[in-house]
């Protein structure tokens, strides 16, 4: 696994870094997923920016650290969609 | 006779000061006082006009890490980014979505760029006052380009769906269109990715789908 980032959308403010570590560093994945909780606690919603085929680019909704795709190198949170 | 008097002028004072006073002290033992709501405000960070200006900038900075060149540069020139989505199975539509900041994402039609709904969602974060609840314009298309690739369904079901013209003028929307056109049919083809997105989408689809269709409307001179 790569390193992985954990950044938060924040208003007035742009990505904050939330955590950052290794998922196969033992210490670094307690930290992590005890983060990725945190948010989705707070009713964040979860998403993986990723390659998709022929150089474009896909994003992937994720509901736990589990579901992080192992080359993963960032999860984007963000507020939760609401009707506007 | 002399101390029943003064002690009922003093039991008066005692009642009158409670009533006048009784209120003010509760508030300020209870930490909602004048001084206390002062200290509050002073809390608040400090207007910072040049705080948005630096929240897009490094919105914009993660935008273009994450959706790549082609549809950063498509906010960079015409302030939105189009998106366009296959449903699935074999016969499902295609849908194209402009997606703007803090507007409603309109749904169309690549072949024939027909207007279909605009879709009204946002994203509030109500965390830190001060800091307002919009995210950066960058930041908020990012959002919405992030939940279309990853649950187009979700986003779709919990939007406020209306008719075109809600909030867009449909005349923006086609003119916005015709804009998309022009700059992929400006824009120089880098190798790899070098077709445009919609003509990628569109193999046998008779053209290069919104492009072909704003290009008759709106042919580029």
């Amino acid at each position: 696994m790569t390193p992985v980032k954990l950044l938060l959308l924040k208003p007035g403010h742009g990505d904050v870094l939330l955590a950052e570590g290794d998922p196969e560093v033992a210490e670094d994945e307690e930290r992590l997923i005890e983060e990725f909780r945190r948010q989705l606690d707070q009713g964040m919603w979860a998403a993986v920016p990723r390659p998709g085929g022929g150089g474009r680019r896909e994003a992937t909704m994720v509901r736990a650290f589990s579901e992080v795709p192992a080359d993963a190198e960032r999860v984007i949170f963000f507020a939760p969609a609401a009707g506007g | 006779m002399d101390a029943l008097v003064v002690v009922s002028m003093g039991l008066l004072l005692a009642i009158l000061a409670t009533v006048g006073f009784g209120p003010a002290i509760a508030d300020r033992i209870r930490g909602r006082g004048p001084r206390q709501r002062r200290r509050a405000v002073r809390r608040l960070p400090v207007y910072d006009p040049g705080r948005e200006r630096r929240a897009e900038t490094r919105a914009r900075e993660l935008m273009r890490s994450i959706v790549g060149p082609e549809e950063h540069a498509m906010y960079e020139d015409l302030g939105f980014v189009r998106v366009l989505r296959s449903g699935d199975g074999e016969r499902a539509a295609t849908y194209g979505y402009l997606l703007y900041p803090h507007r409603p994402i309109v749904a169309y039609d690549p072949d024939t760029g027909e207007l279909l709904s605009e879709y009204c969602v946002r994203f509030s974060d109500r965390d830190e006052p001060g800091a307002g609840t919009r995210l950066p314009d960058a930041d908020d298309v990012l959002a919405k380009w992030m939940v279309l690739h990853g649950d187009e369904r979700g986003l779709i079901e919990e939007a406020n769906m209306h008719l075109p013209g809600r909030q867009h003028h449909p005349d923006h929307l086609r003119r916005d269109l015709a804009r998309l056109a022009e700059w992929e049919a400006r824009r120089p083809i880098a190798s790899g990715t070098a077709a445009p997105v919609s003509a990628r989408l569109y193999k046998g689809g008779g053209g290069r789908g919104v492009s072909s269709w704003a290009e008759r409307e709106h042919p580029v001179t």
